[in-house]
C-alpha cells in the first residue's frame, strides 16, 4: 500500500491490503486484548455493555422517583436505608434528592445510555463490518473516544457522592438555576458532558472517514444498508451540533468558576439577597445553544434506530425495503432539517410570534421526511411471509410506538397548543414514546439480532418472547397515562406528583400509581433478559456466518469475526435487500456472492 | 493488519483518511468558535454599553503578524520536505514552533498587564468573552505546539521509515495551524477593534 513498502509502524506491510490477512494473527496481553484494544468489534461491545449498564442505572433512579409519586412520603423500601441523611432521612425522599435524580436520569438515559449504545456499540461493531472495512479508518481515536466516555460517565456517577449531590437543574441545566452557588453538582456536570462531548467529536469523524473511505470494492453510496446510511448521517449531526453545546458548556463553567455572566441577567434576587455577578447576561442565550445541539440529538437517538429496525424488517419480511432510495433521502433530509427546528423547545420564552412562526413552520416540515421512513417501513411488511423472531418483535413494535411518539409530537410543535401543554406529562409522555418504546426497543431488537454475529451464539427465543411482551404491555402502561395527565395540566417536575393542584385531583393524580406499578413492572420483565444475555453466552445455540439469512455483508464474516474481519477481501456484487429475487435459487441474494453462485 | 487510504489517496475520494479527517475536525472547530461568536453578537447587541480601547491594540496587531508569519513558515515547512529538503523542513519547523511560542509570552503579558488593574473575567460581560475567546484560542496555539514538538521530536524519525505519511501529518498540522490562524485573524478584528 506504501510506497517503501514498510508498515507505518516500522513492521513489514502484508501484500494484501485488506482482508486477508490472517484473523488471529497475533496473541495480546490482557490489556492489549481489552484495555487498550483497538478492534472496534471489542470497543464496540464496551461500549454496548456499559450503555446498557448506564441504562439500568438510569431506569432505577426512575424506579426511585417512581416511589415517591405513588407514595409521596413514605420511606422508599429496600434501599431507603442506604441512601443516607442528606439524600433520604428515614428512607424518605428530600425533594433535593427528586431533583438529582430527574436531572441525572435525563443526562444518563440520553447521553451515556442510548447513545453509546446506539452510535457508539452498535455503529462500531455493525458499521464497519457492513461496509466490509478491518477496522475503523483511526482505531487509535476509537480507542481514545471510547476512554473519554468511560471518564465522562464517572465524572458523572461521581457528582452524587460529592457534598451537594448530583446536578438538580433537569438534563437541560437552563440558568440562572444551573449557574446559582446552591447546585454545586453542576459544575461536574459540565466537565462530564464535556468529556463525553469529546468522545462524540472523536466517534463521528471516525464513523464519517470510514464510511466515506473503507467502503469495499463495489460497494457504492446506494448499495449502503440503510443502518449505514443511518450512522452516517448521525455522525454529521454528532459532528456538528456538539460544538455549539460545548461552548455552551464552557461559558456555564466560566459563569459558575470565574463569576463571569454569560447566562446571568442583571438585577437577580436570590433568597432576599441580590446575586453579586456584573449581570447583562442573556439566560435565553444558554437555551438557544443547548437546544441547538439536543434538537439534533434527538435525530441522533431516533436515526440508528431506524437503521436498525430497517435491517431487521428486511431480513424477517424476505422482501427488499419498500421505497429504499425514499429512505435514504428523507434520512438526509432530516439530517438537514434537524439543524434548523431547535426552538420549538422555546415557545414559552417570550422569544416573539415570528421565532415561533419560524420554528413552527420548519417543525411541520420535519415531520414529512420521519412519515416517509416510518411509512415506507411499515409499507415493507406489505405481502411478506413474516418471521416472528425476537428481534422482529420488538421490531414491529418499534413502528407503532415511534408512530405514537411522532404523533403527539405535533400539538407541541405547534406554538398555540403547546402553551398547554408545555412542561407537563404529556410532554413527557411524548418523548418517551419516541426514545423508550421507540428508540430502547430497536437497540433490543439490534442486540437480538446481531448477538449472534458478536458471539457465535444465538439468544433464546422463548426468553426473548417473555421480555418482549412484558416489556411492550408495561411500557405502554407507563406512557399511555402520562397523555391523561398531561392534558389534565399536570406539571412534569413536582416532587409529590402535585397533589396540592384541584387541576390534578382525581384521575391523574391516581394513575400515578398505576405508572409506579407498571415502571416496577417493567424493571422485572428485564430480569429474562439479563438471564438471557449471559445464559446464552454459555448455552446458546452455536450458530454459522448467517443464522439469519440475511444479504448484508457482515454476515460473510466468521461468527464471530477475527481481528481484521474478513477472511478475504470482500467485493459487494448488488444492493443490500435483494431478498426473494425471482429467479434466485434461495430466497436471499447476499451482497458478497458473485452472480455464478447465485444461478 | 494495515487500514488502507492511510497514506495512499482513495482513487474515487481523491482523499487519505488523516486529510478527511483533519477536514471534519476543522468543520467542528467551525462549529464551536461560531458558538462563541454568536455568543459575543448577541451579547454586545443586547449590552446596554460595550467598553471600547480597552485592550493593547499595539500588543494584538503584533500577535496577527507574528500568528500569520508562523502560517507561513508552516507552509514552507511542509513544501520543503515535498522538496526532500530535511534540514529547511527542520528550520521551518522549528520557526513556526517559537513563533506560536512568542504569541502566549505576548498574550502572557497582556493578560497579567490586565490581572494587575484587577480586570478579571466577572469585571464585565467584554472581558468575559474576551477571556474566553482568546484563552480557547490559547489553548488551541498551545494543542499545536505540542504536536509540532512531537513531530519535532520522536515523531521525527517517520520520516525515515515512511516519508509519504510524515508529509502527511505536517500537512495535516498545517492546515490545524491555519485554522487556528484564521481564528486570530477574526478575533483580533472584532475584539481589538470594533
Amino acid at each position: 500500500m506504501d510506497k517503501t513498502g514498510i508498515h507505518p509502524g516500522g513492521r513489514p506491510a502484508h501484500v494484501d491490503v485488506r482482508g486477508h490477512d490472517e484473523p488471529h494473527h497475533e496473541e495480546l496481553g490482557w490489556w492489549r486484548k481489552y484495555v487498550f484494544s483497538t478492534d472496534h468489534k471489542v470497543i464496540g461491545i464496551q461500549y454496548a455493555i456499559t450503555g446498557l449498564l448506564f441504562l439500568l442505572f438510569g431506569f432505577t433512579l426512575m424506579m426511585i422517583m417512581r416511589w415517591q409519586l405513588a407514595y409521596p412520603g413514605r420511606p422508599i423500601p429496600l434501599i431507603g436505608q442506604w441512601l443516607g441523611q442528606d439524600r433520604a432521612p428515614m428512607g424518605i425522599m428530600l425533594p433535593e434528592f427528586y431533583n438529582q435524580l430527574g436531572a441525572m436520569h435525563g443526562t444518563i438515559m440520553v447521553f451515556m445510555g442510548v447513545v453509546p449504545l446506539a452510535v457508539g456499540g452498535f455503529g462500531n461493531f455493525v458499521m464497519p463490518l457492513q461496509i466490509g472495512a478491518p477496522d475503523m479508518a483511526f482505531p487509535k481515536i476509537n480507542r481514545a473516544s471510547s476512554w473519554a466516555y468511560v471518564l465522562g460517565g464517572v465524572t458523572m456517577i461521581t457528582s452524587f457522592f460529592l457534598r451537594g449531590g448530583a446536578a438538580q437543574s433537569g438534563w437541560t441545566s437552563y440558568p440562572p438555576l444551573a449557574t446559582l452557588p446552591i447546585a454545586n453538582g453542576q459544575t461536574m456536570w459540565l466537565l462530564g458532558m464535556i468529556f463525553l462531548i469529546t468522545s462524540s467529536l472523536l466517534g463521528s469523524i471516525n464513523f464519517i472517514v470510514t464510511i466515506v473511505q473503507l467502503r469495499a470494492k463495489g460497494l457504492s453510496y446506494m448499495r449502503l444498508p440503510f443502518f449505514v446510511w443511518a450512522q452516517f448521517v448521525t455522525s454529521f449531526l454528532l459532528l456538528l451540533a456538539f460544538p455549539p453545546l460545548e461552548a455552551a458548556g464552557v461559558l456555564q463553567l466560566m459563569d459558575r468558576l470565574a463569576g463571569t455572566s454569560f447566562f446571568m441577567p442583571s438585577g437577580l434576587v436570590l433568597s432576599g439577597r441580590p446575586i453579586p455577578v456584573s449581570g447583562n447576561g442573556n439566560p435565553l442565550l444558554w437555551q438557544h445553544l443547548f437546544w441547538f445541539l439536543a434538537h439534533p440529538e434527538v435525530y441522533v437517538l431516533i436515526l440508528p434506530a431506524m437503521g436498525i429496525v430497517a435491517e431487521i424488517i428486511a431480513n424477517n419480511t424476505r422482501k427488499p425495503l419498500w421505497g429504499y432510495k425514499a429512505m435514504v433521502y428523507s434520512v438526509t433530509t432530516l439530517g438537514f432539517l434537524s439543524f434548523i427546528v431547535w426552538a420549538h423547545h422555546m415557545f414559552m420564552t417570550g422569544m416573539g410570534t415570528t421565532m415561533s412562526a419560524f420554528f413552527q413552520t420548519t417543525t411541520m416540515i420535519i415531520s414529512i421526511p420521519s412519515v416517509v421512513i416510518l411509512t415506507s417501513l411499515l409499507l415493507s411488511l406489505w405481502g411478506a411471509s413474516i418471521r416472528f423472531t425476537t428481534p422482529m418483535l420488538f421490531a414491529l413494535a418499534f413502528l407503532p410506538m415511534f408512530g405514537i411518539g411522532g404523533l403527539t409530537g405535533l400539538p407541541l410543535g405547534l406554538a398555540p397548543s403547546d402553551i398547554h401543554l408545555h412542561d407537563t406529562y404529556y410532554v413527557i409522555g411524548h418523548f418517551h414514546y419516541v426514545v423508550a418504546p421507540g428508540t430502547i426497543f430497536a437497540l433490543f431488537a439490534g442486540i437480538y439480532h446481531w448477538f449472534p454475529k458478536a458471539t457465535g451464539k444465538k439468544m433464546n427465543e422463548v426468553l426473548g418472547a417473555i421480555h418482549f411482551w412484558g416489556s411492550f404491555i408495561c411500557i405502554n402502561i407507563v406512557f399511555m397515562p402520562m397523555f391523561i395527565q398531561g392534558l389534565a395540566g399536570m406539571n412534569r417536575r413536582m416532587y409529590d406528583g402535585g397533589a396540592l393542584y384541584t387541576h390534578n385531583a382525581g384521575l391523574p393524580i391516581k394513575l400515578n400509581l398505576v405508572i409506579g406499578i407498571a415502571a416496577w413492572s417493567l424493571g422485572l420483565f428485564q430480569i429474562p433478559f439479563i438471564v438471557n444475555f449471559f445464559g446464552s453466552l454459555k448455552w446458546g445455540k452455536a450458530v454459522d456466518r448467517n443464522p439469519w439469512e440475511a444479504t448484508t455483508l457482515e454476515w460473510s464474516a466468521p461468527s464471530p469475526p477475527g481481528h481484521g474481519n474478513f477472511l478475504t477481501e470482500p467485493i459487494v456484487y448488488r444492493g443490500p435487500y435483494e431478498y426473494s429475487v425471482p429467479g434466485a435459487a434461495k430466497d436471499f441474494s447476499a451482497q458478497f456472492e458473485p452472480e455464478k453462485a447465485q444461478a | 493488519m494495515n487500514i488502507p487510504y492511510t497514506v495512499d489517496e482513495r482513487p474515487d475520494t481523491g482523499l487519505t483518511n488523516g486529510k478527511l479527517g483533519i477536514w471534519l475536525f476543522l468543520a467542528s472547530e467551525v462549529m464551536l468558535f461560531g458558538a462563541l461568536f454568536s455568543t459575543y453578537i448577541i451579547l454586545r447587541v443586547g449590552a446596554p454599553e460595550w467598553p471600547h480601547g480597552e485592550l493593547n491594540i499595539w500588543l494584538g496587531a503584533i500577535n496577527t503578524i507574528i500568528l500569520i508569519s508562523s502560517s507561513v513558515t508552516m507552509v514552507m515547512a511542509w513544501a520543503s520536505l515535498k522538496m526532500n529538503d530535511w534540514g529547511k523542513h527542520r528550520l521551518f519547523l522549528i520557526s513556526t514552533f517559537l513563533l506560536a511560542a512568542l504569541f502566549l509570552v505576548n498574550k502572557y503579558f497582556e493578560y497579567s498587564a490586565h490581572f494587575a488593574t484587577g480586570e478579571l473575567p466577572s469585571h464585565s460581560t467584554f472581558l468575559a468573552i474576551y477571556y474566553t475567546l482568546t484563552g480557547l484560542h490559547g489553548l488551541h496555539i498551545l494543542g499545536g505546539m505540542i504536536v509540532m514538538a512531537y513531530l519535532l521530536g520522536p515523531g521525527a524519525k517517520m520520516w525515515k521509515e515512511n516519508s509519504d505519511q510524515f508529509a502527511n501529518r505536517i500537512e495535516a498540522t498545517g492546515l490545524y495551524w491555519h485554522f487556528v490562524d484564521l481564528v486570530w485573524i477574526f478575533l483580533f478584528p472584532v475584539l481589538y477593534l470594533l
